[in-house]
């Protein structure tokens, strides 16, 4: 019997700079999974974002590009134009994507890029410090919003996945978490699914992934799951939003 | 190929073709648009990729994306769109990336107006995106000079791995001139898989390439700033060009002037010879690198009492230009910036005014 259980080819030996009970490292694992049971390490290109993952470059064995803050679908885009045979997905945070980068990832979609997203949504900007995101949930504390998120003063949180199902271009729309065994299960397939699409030459695919920041919410890794399951998925449901195959 | 008419950014998006690019992303804005609408048509025709971006942010990062690639690529825009790219331009440049931006300039700031300037010189020769870069700045009077500068530029922006701008004024951009095409160029073959993240089946490496701009260590980072100094520095030696107009008589102002302002000017020079008044020109094609030491040298002429600098701004290139006179000789400035380009006979007055 042979190994049952082995790191990723796809995955680098470097420590990663990650807090403690952070789901980066469980996201950046389903991904490097998918590449080697996809078998497309050799041709694919990673675009990381500006937030906690921006050198997740070091963490993966495949070329990767640097993006500035929410332009990885614009690099992705351009990549993905002059090389459509190269498998290119980015990989972005809420600041990122939610914030900064909605008009990116917005037409990114919009035109059907064949490019692959996972959005971490962990309801805070990480690397900064803990401020309030587009996602941040109402009433949560942030850095910036030390009395709560105030929706008349700031709105409802985004919901990105439903946003862009709202498009009525193809594409695959995904919303998983990784914050117990079954979720992190079915977020793999999702990831999955959403390169093999790409690899199929389909259509756009984003893979939503509620996570945790403990260091910035003020908890443990343990109670960090329980109040992203208690506070987050009745506001960010979970599931397929849009899959090519139903157009 | 004999000569055709066309307008200038029509010819522009042809030369890029003919240089082997066939990848261009571009945001809509005048006058610069008929670049975007030529190669609507013309980059499906010779299998090549044209891509209209949701803003000119986007578009530049469309480039960094397919210029990390290794892919030939280029962009126009004008003004307002180049201090949106600029950012972009800075994140290339800091990558060592090659791309080629065209700025088919209009007046400033803010929205200005959309007629001819050269408003966007500080921009384009000292920084415009954040960082310590440079880009290898070409500024063409005529289409026929754009044409070749766009076909030289694509394997300048390879040799320095480094983005190159084109600087025209709108002038450029809408005139229609006679031009003749150069053959299209051979593609050398590149050491793109070097760096370029091309995909590692695609260069047969185990080993994957990495393309960033960020470097936490201090060292590190000192040490990347110092080394794209070098290349900048290596522009300085190699990639200087200008042109001397009227040098050889015995001048007593000399103009600086680039762009379509040069060939007003080279009319005022001619018509002030023609009333015995002899002056020179010093015209940079390069406005970065910038041709000190030639303009030093043509100030420095006994004849020579005053140095004009000639520009469809207020005055943007006098810095450059008093820091190759170097206090040897006053340098005054000449110029307008709503759209008009001043016409010879305000430039002879201006010079006469000067000797009076």
């Amino acid at each position: 019997m042979g190994k049952t259980f082995q790191k990723p080819e796809a995955l680098s030996d470097a420590i990663t700079h990650y807090c403690p009970g952070c789901t980066h490292g469980v996201a950046h694992r389903l991904v490097a999974e998918v590449i080697d049971e996809l078998g497309i390490r050799g041709r694919t290109v990673g675009i990381g974002p500006v937030g906690c993952a921006v050198m997740m470059y070091n963490y993966f064995t495949f070329d990767f590009q640097e993006a500035a803050h929410g332009r990885a679908p614009a690099m992705a885009t351009g990549a993905k134009r002059v090389r459509p045979d190269l498998i290119v997905f980015t990989y972005q945070g809420d600041g990122d994507l939610a914030s900064i980068g909605l008009s990116e990832i917005v037409h990114a979609a919009n035109r059907g890029e064949k490019f692959t997203t996972i959005f971490i949504n962990n309801a805070v900007y990480g690397m900064t410090g803990g401020q309030m995101a587009p996602t941040t949930m109402p009433d949560q504390r942030t850095t910036t919003s030390p009395f709560g998120r105030k929706v008349a003063d700031v709105g409802m949180p985004i919901k990105m996945a439903e946003m862009l199902t709202s498009l009525e271009t193809p594409g695959y729309i995904a919303r998983q978490a990784l914050i117990k065994p079954k979720y992190i299960n079915r977020a793999k397939k999702a990831i999955k699914k959403a390169f093999t699409y790409q690899i199929e030459n389909r259509c756009f695919g984003l893979v939503e992934l509620i996570s945790t920041c403990p260091t910035n919410w003020g908890m443990t890794p343990v109670d960090a799951l329980k109040w992203a399951e208690e506070k987050m998925l009745h506001y960010y449901k979970l599931g397929e939003f849009k899959n090519p195959d139903e157009d | 190929m004999g000569k055709v008419l066309m307008k200038g950014n029509e010819a522009i998006g042809e030369a890029a073709i003919r240089a082997g690019c066939l990848n261009y992303f571009a945001y809509p804005i005048t006058p610069q648009s008929e670049v975007a609408e030529y190669l609507a048509r013309r980059m499906p025709e010779v299998g090549g990729v044209f891509l209209q971006g949701e803003s000119e942010v986007a578009v530049s990062y469309m480039i960094f994306g397919a210029a990390a690639c290794g892919e030939r690529i280029f962009t126009t825009s004008s003004s307002p769109g180049i201090s949106l790219m600029s950012e972009g331009i800075s994140y290339i440049s800091g990558a060592q990336c090659p791309a080629v931006f065209v700025n088919i300039m209009r007046g400033g700031p803010g929205l200005g107006g959309i007629l001819p300037s050269q408003a966007d010189y500080l921009q384009s020769t000292k920084g415009g995106g954040h960082g310590d870069y440079k880009l290898l700045v070409m500024a063409p009077a005529s289409v026929q000079e754009a044409v070749e500068m766009v076909m030289r530029a694509f394997p300048l922006a390879e040799k320095y791995r480094n983005p190159v701008m084109i600087l025209g004024d709108g002038l450029i951009g809408q005139m229609m001139e006679p031009v003749e095409f150069p053959d299209h160029l051979k593609v050398e073959p590149s050491n793109k898989n070097e760096w370029a993240t091309n995909g590692m089946d695609t260069r047969k490496s185990k080993t994957r390439n990495l393309v960033k701009t960020m470097y936490l260590n201090p060292e590190e980072l000192n040490a990347h700033n110092l080394k794209l100094k070098a290349k900048y520095e290596q522009m300085a030696r190699e990639e200087i060009l200008y042109e001397n107009y009227n040098l050889d008589g015995k001048y007593k102002v000399l103009i600086v002037s680039y762009g379509t302002m040069s060939r007003v000017c080279r009319t005022a020079i001619d018509n002030l010879k023609a009333n015995g008044l002899e002056v020179g020109m010093v015209r940079p094609q390069h406005v970065f690198p910038f041709p000190h030491q030639a303009i030093n040298q043509a100030a420095s002429k006994k004849s020579c009492q005053a140095v004009l600098s000639v520009e469809m701004c207020m005055g943007q290139m006098v810095e450059d230009v008093e820091r190759s006179v170097l206090g040897k000789r006053p340098v005054h400035w000449y110029g307008k910036c709503g759209g008009e380009v001043p016409t010879p006979e305000e430039v002879m007055e201006e010079v006469e005014r000067l000797l009076s």
